[in-house]
């Protein structure tokens, strides 16, 4: 049994059709998770049930062995499960300090430390930390919307799209910063559009297709899988 | 001399005025601000409600009046102020409660909680009306000038006197205090900077732990100040019609607007914008050049620009002006 584990998920948003059925994805503290698959296959929307952003009409969210189903997000973050949605991810008027400051109301100790902690694992943080998120590079963004998430020093951490719009080499700094986290016995679930180098950088992977698990192994056996490469890699 | 002269006139009949009705928008553009920013709409009950908690400013005067309280050369108003604030905080609670709260849940569209917010607009008319009636009300006590003209005239010896009321000075000086704790409150303090991250980014604010409700009654509670003081600043200054408040709304919402609507800054800074403008264009600049021009070049006419039965019109144009070129308003930056 996982540390964090979403089971047989099913749910949709309202009362519209369901947008995944039955789909499962789970991740242990210490491995990067990722999810995979075309536009509007229902990445993100697995991901906000995990978080409870909508309801599941069948199926189980459970932490550390516990069911967390009936949680409200608020309730799941309190619990050290951190999500970085795939858009509007910081808060574009606040200055990066004050980012990582609203990351951290939830907790009641002195966050003087942790933003310390932060600013050493994104140097650029520091520099910036006066000036306006929204005037920061998209690389840039990221690194606060990572920073941000990791305030409440996450057990579970949730990143919907983390290298949307940024370039190769901003990509693979961020993968790297990301692998840092992982080393700090995070649980990382992943939605990724490059899904060669997320891959790479994974221990697992799903591939959803309209709301369903398709495929699953580890980052080489998806990567090597005539199938994946062939419908989901490009190659 | 007459340059001196020129500049007295200016300062008596545009800057001084235009410094304090600037500051009477500008503490209800706040307000109109504040609710667009966090609440999401145009609340059209502004000018009502800062009309109403200047009704109780006007009766609670009223009252210390009779038992003999008064502020010495101070109005009498200025001691009701806190308790006027509280019966409108009351009052804009239970109409968020009963009526606001219901379209929020609901997550209906900003122009739908506009509508209702006319709807509140009336009943708060009416309710002024049985509870104050529509008359002219003074309400001013204390020492009426800090400086009077003739005084002025006979210390510098200039032909021009300057005034300055005390309603201005009180205006002025309680602007810049109400503002200044305002805008620390909202950047410095972990309740503004959790209402500017509500206002920025709703959803994620709400995944950090933010609490919406206790956002919501902040913004009512801070409102609702800035609404009193507003209201009662300018009812001392021109004297309680309860209804020129409803008037008031076109400047107020233009300066919000001008300041980049859900920036409170820009919103305090459109306030003195729209002040400057209507009453630059509308004063009538003979005297001043009689003073700085030779006698051959004198003018004739009055040398208004606008006559000032078309104040009004001065924040509407520029109201349009500016959505149609920089709805975002003329100052940098976005909300709270
Ligand atoms: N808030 C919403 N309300 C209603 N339907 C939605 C909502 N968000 C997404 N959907 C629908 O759910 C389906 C899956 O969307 P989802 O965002 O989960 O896809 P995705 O796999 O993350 O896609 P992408 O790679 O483009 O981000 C789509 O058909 C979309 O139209
Ligand atoms: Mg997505």
């Amino acid at each position: 049994m996982a540390f964090f584990e979403g089971n047989k998920m099913t749910a949709g948003y309202g009362s519209g059709p369901d947008i995944i059925s039955s789909c499962s994805i789970n991740a242990d503290r210490g491995e990067i998770v990722a999810i995979l698959g075309p536009n509007g296959a229902g990445k993100s929307t697995a991901m906000k049930a995990m978080l409870g952003l909508l309801n599941l009409k069948s199926g189980s969210v459970l932490m550390d062995g516990k069911d967390i189903s009936s949680l409200s997000p608020q309730d799941r973050v309190k619990a050290g499960i951190s999500f970085v949605p795939q858009t509007r991810n910081v808060f574009a008027d606040l200055t990066v300090r004050e980012n990582l400051e609203v990351g951290a109301f939830l907790r009641e100790d002195d966050v003087n430390k942790v933003i310390e902690d932060i600013y050493e694992l994104f140097p650029i943080l520091n520099e910036k930390k006066s000036q306006k998120v929204g005037e920061l590079s998209g690389g840039q963004r990221q690194q606060v919307a990572l920073g941000r998430a990791l305030m409440i020093r996450p057990s579970v951490l949730m990143l919907d799209e983390p290298t949307a719009g940024v370039s190769p080499i901003v990509m693979d700094e961020l993968f790297e910063h990301i692998i840092k986290v992982k080393e700090t016995n995070v649980a990382i679930i992943m939605v990724e559009q490059n899904a060669k180098q997320a891959l790479s950088i994974s221990d697992r992977g799903y591939v959803l297709v309209t709301g369903e698990n398709k495929f699953e192994g580890s980052g080489n056996e998806l990567l090597n899988d005539p199938e994946v490469r062939r419908s989901f890699l490009g190659a | 001399m007459d340059f001196i002269n020129a500049i007295i006139v200016l300062l008596n009949y545009t800057i001084i005025p235009a410094l304090t009705y600037g500051s009477q928008l500008a503490l209800g553009a706040i307000f109109v601000t504040l609710i667009y920013g966090i609440l999401r709409f145009a609340n059209f009950a502004t000018g009502d409600m800062m009309s109403f908690g200047t009704m109780f400013a006007v009766l609670l005067t009223y009252y210390f009046q009779s038992l003999g309280i008064n502020l010495g050369i101070f109005p009498t108003a200025l001691i009701t102020i806190p308790l006027a604030t509280f019966m409108m905080i009351l009052y804009m609670l239970s109409i968020d409660k009963f009526v606001f709260e219901y379209y929020r849940i609901k997550k209906s569209p900003p122009v739908q909680l506009a509508m209702v917010s006319v709807g509140v607009m009336f009943v708060t008319q009416a309710i002024i009306r049985i509870i104050i009636g529509p008359a002219d009300r003074t309400f001013l006590d204390g020492e009426k000038f800090i400086l009077k003209a003739s005084e002025f005239k006979e210390i510098t010896g200039l032909n021009e006197g300057l005034t300055i009321k005390s309603t201005q000075a009180i205006t002025i000086v309680i602007t810049m205090i109400a503002v200044s704790i305002m805008f620390w409150f909202l950047n410095k303090t972990k309740t503004g900077t959790s209402m500017r991250a509500y206002s920025d980014n709703e959803d994620l604010a709400l995944l950090s732990g933010i609490d919406p409700k206790k956002v919501v009654l902040i913004t009512w509670i801070i409102a609702g100040i800035l609404a009193t003081i507003g209201g009662v600043l300018y009812g001392l200054d021109k004297s309680y019609r309860p209804f020129v408040y409803f008037n008031n709304m076109l400047p107020i919402f233009a300066a919000a607007i001008v300041g980049g609507i859900g920036n409170p800054f820009g919103a305090f800074l459109g306030g003195y914008v729209i002040a400057f403008a209507e009453i630059f264009l509308t004063y009538a600049y003979k005297k001043f050049f009689t003073y700085i021009l030779p006698e051959a070049l004198e003018p004739n006419s009055m040398m208004q620009i606008l006559s000032t039965d078309y104040k009004f019109a001065v924040s509407f144009s520029i109201l349009v002006i500016v959505l149609l070129f920089r709805p975002s308003g003329i100052f940098k930056g976005k909300t709270l």
